[in-house]
C-alpha cells in the first residue's frame, strides 16, 4: 500500500499548496507599492453619494499637481462599514482612507485601524467648532480624523397643524410635554411625535444635550456614565410621555411612520439638520408645511443642542501614503470648492463652520421653501452643539439600547430600568474584553 | 522495472487521481472554513487598559469560554426557545398543508391541475426577504388593508406584530413561502406510485379517502421524512424573516433567533470569536436534531418492514 499513502500525501500537498497560492494571490493584489513619496494611488471607502464627483475635482486639480490619485469605493453606511474596515485591517488590507461616524472612531482607534495624523493635518483645526473637533481627538493630542459632516439636532413641526390645534412651539421640554398633552386633549387620534427605539443616535443626542458624558477616562480606565443623572432625566421624561400615552411608541422609518407623517397623524419630529431629506421621501405631500425650530431646552436659560449623525474622514494605519492621504482628507473637508461640491453632490451638512454659510446654503432646502432662513438658523444652532464623549464599544451600547428601550416602549414600562440594562451591558462588555473599567 | 508493474501502479492510483479535485474543493471550501471557525471559537481578544494604541489588543486562547458564555447567555437560550415555538407552528402546518394539497392535486377529478400547482409553488420563487417585507406591510396596522377592512366592519384589529401574534405572523411567512416546494416533492412521489396499486385497491372496493389514507400516505412516507428533515433545518436557521420585520416593530429584538445573535455578535459587536462559538453550537444542534430525527424515522420504517 505505499502507493496509496503516497497519493494521499500528494492530494493533501496539492490541496495545501493550492490554498496557499490562493491566499497569496489575495495578499498580493495590493498595488500601492512601498514608496513613501512620489506618485500615490489612494483608495477611499465612503458611503456619501456623489463622492466620486467630488474626488474628480481633486484628481483633476490639486491631486494632479501633487501626483496623488484617489479612487472611491462605495460602501454601505455606518456599523457595517466599521466591521468591514476592522476585518480588512486584520488582513492588513485596509484602504488608505475611510469614512467613519464620530462614535465609531474610538472603536477604530482601539483596534489600531486608523492613524494619528496630527502632524499632517495642518491648520484644519481652526475650520471647525471645538465640540466637533474634539470628537476626532478623543481628548488626546492625537488627531484621528478630519470632520466631514455634522447633525445638530432641531425640532421640526407642522406649522399649519400647530395653528389648527392651537399649539405654540415648545422652547423647553416641560412645554414639549404640555404641548403633547394639549394635543391629545384636542385630537385624541393625533400624536405630537413618537418615541422610537430603532435609532440609538437620537437618544444619544438627546442625552448629550442634557449634559451626559457616556464614556470618560480616568487614568488607564474607562468610566461608563450611561446611567448618569442627565441620561436618567432624559429617559424618565420620554418614558413618562410614553406611559401616559401622550406620544406614540412605534418605531420610526416604517411605512406606518411615513404614513403618519404624511397624513398629519404625527405633527412633529425631534430630528437633525438632515431631516428635510428624510421628510421629502417619507411625507412628500406635506412639502412647505413644516418649520424648523431649535430643540426644546431643559431650562429656559439654556441654549444647547445634541448631535445625531455626522461623520469624518480618517487615514488608516495600513496606508503606505499616510501624509498624502491626510492631505486629501484635509482638502476634502476644508477646501471651499470641495465642501461646496460635497454639499451639492452628497447632500451633506458640512462640519466646516465657514462652509455652513457658503453659497450652497444660501437657499433653504426645497422641502422647506417656506422657511427662507433655514440654513442661517441651522448654522447658529450648530454652534450650540454640546461636546460628546464616545467610547470603544458604542456599538454594544447602541444594540442594547435598541433591545431594552424597544421592549420598554412596547410594554410602556420603566425606561429607567432599560437604561440600567444598557449601562450594565456596556460595562460587562468592556470588562469581558479586558478594558480597564472604573467603578 | 517491468511495464506490468507500471501499469498496475496506474490502475491503483487512478481512483485517487479522480478523488483529487473533490478533495481539494472539500478541503478549501468546507473543511478549512469550518476548522477556522472552530479555531476562532476557541480564542478571544484581550484588551489592556484603555485599549488605545497599537499593542493594546492580543488574541489569546480562550478554551471553551466562548461556548460557556453562549450557553449561559439567557438571550441565546431564550432565542432557541422562541425558534422552537416558531418551528412547532411552522413545520406541522406547512407539511400538513403540503400533503393535503398534493393529495388533492393527485386525485382524479381535479381541474386546472398544472395552473394550481404553479400557483401554489410560486411563492417559493419569491426571495425570503421580499416575502417578509411584503407581509410586513400587510401586518402593520396603519398601512394594512386587512386592518382597514376589519375597522370598516367594526371588528377588532389584532396587532400581528406583538406578543403571540408575532409567532403567527412569522410562521405565516414561512408557510406561505415553503408549502409549494414541499407540495411538489410530495406530489412527485405520489405520481411515481404505479397505477396497478390503485386499480387493485378500487377492485377491493376502497373509497378515494381510504386510498389516500391507506395507500398514498404510507407510500410517500420517505418524501414526508425528507421534507420534515429540510423543514427542521430551515426552522433552526430562521434569520431573514425576523431580521426583515425587526425595523417595523419593537417586538423583535436584535437577538430574536440564535442565528440573529450570531450575526449581532459578529457584525454588531465585532466579536467574531463569540459569533464563531454560537455558529458552531447552532451547527451541532441542527446536526443532532435532524439526524436524530432521520434515525428515528429509519428505525420505525425498518420495524414496519419487519412486521
Amino acid at each position: 500500500m505505499p502507493n496509496t499513502k503516497h497519493s494521499r500525501f500528494v492530494a493533501t500537498a496539492v490541496a495545501v499548496t493550492l490554498g496557499a497560492t490562493t491566499l497569496a494571490a489575495c495578499g498580493s493584489s495590493d498595488e500601492d507599492g512601498e514608496a513613501q513619496s512620489g506618485p500615490a494611488k489612494l483608495t477611499y471607502w465612503t458611503w456619501t453619494p456623489g463622492m466620486d464627483k467630488v474626488v474628480d475635482l481633486w484628481n483633476k486639480g490639486p491631486g494632479k499637481e501633487q501626483q496623488i490619485t484617489v479612487t472611491v469605493k462605495k460602501q454601505a453606511s455606518g456599523d457595517t462599514l466599521v466591521t468591514k474596515i476592522l476585518t480588512a485591517h486584520k488582513a492588513g488590507k485596509g484602504p488608505d482612507l475611510v469614512q467613519a461616524e464620530y462614535q465609531a472612531l474610538p472603536t477604530l482607534v482601539s483596534n489600531d485601524a486608523v492613524a494619528d495624523i496630527a502632524g499632517e493635518s495642518g491648520d484644519a483645526k481652526s475650520k471647525f467648532a471645538d465640540g466637533v473637533w474634539q470628537q476626532t481627538t478623543l481628548g488626546t493630542d492625537a488627531v484621528y480624523a478630519i470632520p466631514q459632516d455634522i447633525g445638530p439636532m432641531m425640532f421640526y413641526y407642522r406649522e399649519d397643524l400647530f395653528k389648527k390645534y392651537g399649539l405654540t412651539v415648545p422652547t423647553t421640554w416641560d412645554e414639549f410635554a404640555e404641548t403633547a398633552r394639549a394635543l391629545k386633549k384636542e385630537a385624541p387620534d393625533i400624536d405630537l411625535t413618537t418615541f422610537s427605539a430603532n435609532d440609538s443616535g437620537l437618544f444619544a443626542g438627546l442625552a448629550q444635550q442634557a449634559g451626559a458624558r457616556w464614556w470618560t477616562t480616568e487614568g488607564e480606565k474607562w468610566k461608563v456614565g450611561i446611567d448618569d443623572a442627565a441620561t436618567q432625566k432624559v429617559a424618565d421624561f420620554w418614558g413618562g410621555l410614553v406611559e401616559e400615552g401622550a406620544i406614540d411608541n412605534q418605531p420610526m422609518y416604517t411605512p406606518a411612520w411615513n404614513k403618519a407623517l404624511n397624513t398629519g397623524k404625527q405633527i412633529a419630529w425631534v430630528s437633525a439638520v438632515w431631516a428635510p431629506g428624510t421628510l421629502t421621501t417619507a411625507a412628500p405631500d406635506t412639502q412647505g408645511k413644516w418649520r424648523m425650530a431649535p430643540l426644546p431646552q431643559w431650562s429656559k436659560s439654556d441654549n444647547v443642542t445634541g448631535s445625531w449623525g455626522g461623520s469624518s474622514t480618517a487615514v488608516t494605519t495600513d496606508s503606505k501614503h499616510k501624509a498624502a492621504a491626510a492631505k486629501f482628507a484635509a482638502w476634502l473637508n476644508t477646501d471651499e470648492e470641495a465642501v461646496a461640491a460635497l454639499a451639492k453632490e452628497g447632500g451633506i451638512y458640512p462640519a466646516s463652520t465657514s462652509a455652513q454659510l457658503g453659497g450652497a446654503f444660501s437657499e433653504p432646502p426645497a422641502f422647506f421653501s417656506n422657511q427662507a432662513d433655514f440654513y442661517t438658523e441651522a448654522a447658529s444652532i450648530a454652534k450650540t452643539t454640546a461636546p460628546s464623549a464616545w467610547g470603544p464599544n458604542v456599538n454594544v451600547a447602541y444594540t442594547s439600547f435598541k433591545d431594552a428601550f424597544g421592549k420598554a416602549a412596547k410594554d410602556k414600562s420603566d425606561f429607567g430600568a432599560a437604561l440600567k440594562t444598557m449601562q450594565d451591558a456596556t460595562v460587562a462588555d468592556l470588562e469581558k474584553q479586558g478594558f480597564g473599567v472604573a467603578e | 522495472m517491468t511495464s506490468a508493474r507500471r501499469r498496475s501502479y496506474g490502475v491503483k492510483g487512478a481512483p485517487y487521481a479522480f478523488l483529487v479535485p473533490s478533495t481539494i474543493l472539500f478541503a478549501l471550501f468546507f473543511a478549512l472554513p469550518i476548522g477556522y471557525a472552530v479555531w476562532l471559537s476557541l480564542h478571544k481578544v484581550q484588551v489592556k487598559g484603555l485599549g488605545l494604541g497599537a499593542d493594546a489588543r492580543r488574541e489569546v486562547w480562550a478554551g471553551f469560554e466562548n461556548y460557556a458564555g453562549a450557553l449561559t447567555d439567557s438571550e441565546f437560550v431564550a432565542g432557541a426557545l422562541r425558534v422552537l415555538g416558531y418551528g412547532a407552528i411552522v413545520v406541522p402546518v406547512m407539511l400538513g398543508l403540503a400533503l393535503v394539497l398534493a393529495l388533492m392535486l393527485d386525485s382524479e377529478k381535479v381541474r386546472l391541475a398544472p395552473f394550481t400547482r404553479l400557483a401554489i409553488f410560486l411563492p417559493y420563487a419569491i426571495p425570503g426577504v421580499v416575502a417578509a417585507l411584503l407581509w410586513g406591510f400587510l401586518y402593520l396596522p396603519d398601512v394594512s388593508p386587512f386592518s382597514f377592512v376589519l375597522q370598516r366592519l367594526g371588528l377588532p384589529q389584532p396587532d400581528l406584530l406583538d406578543g403571540g401574534g408575532l409567532y403567527a405572523a412569522l410562521s405565516n411567512i414561512a408557510v406561505w413561502g415553503g408549502t409549494g416546494f414541499n407540495m411538489i416533492v410530495i406530489y412527485t412521489s405520489l405520481r411515481a406510485i404505479p397505477a396497478e396499486v390503485y386499480e387493485a385497491a378500487k377492485l377491493d372496493g376502497a373509497t378515494p379517502l381510504q386510498i389516500a389514507l391507506r395507500i398514498k400516505i404510507p407510500m410517500v412516507a420517505p418524501s414526508l421524512v425528507l421534507t420534515f428533515f429540510f423543514s427542521i433545518i430551515a426552522t433552526l436557521q430562521v434569520f431573514s424573516e425576523p431580521t426583515t420585520l425587526k425595523p417595523l416593530t419593537n417586538s423583535v429584538s436584535t437577538t430574536w433567533s440564535p442565528l440573529m445573535k450570531v450575526y449581532q455578535d459578529a457584525f454588531g459587536k465585532g466579536d467574531i470569536h463569540a459569533a464563531a462559538a454560537g455558529a458552531v453550537i447552532i451547527a451541532v444542534a441542527t446536526l443532532v436534531l435532524s439526524f436524530g430525527f432521520l434515525r428515528a424515522a429509519n428505525s420505525r420504517s425498518k420495524q414496519e418492514e419487519a412486521r
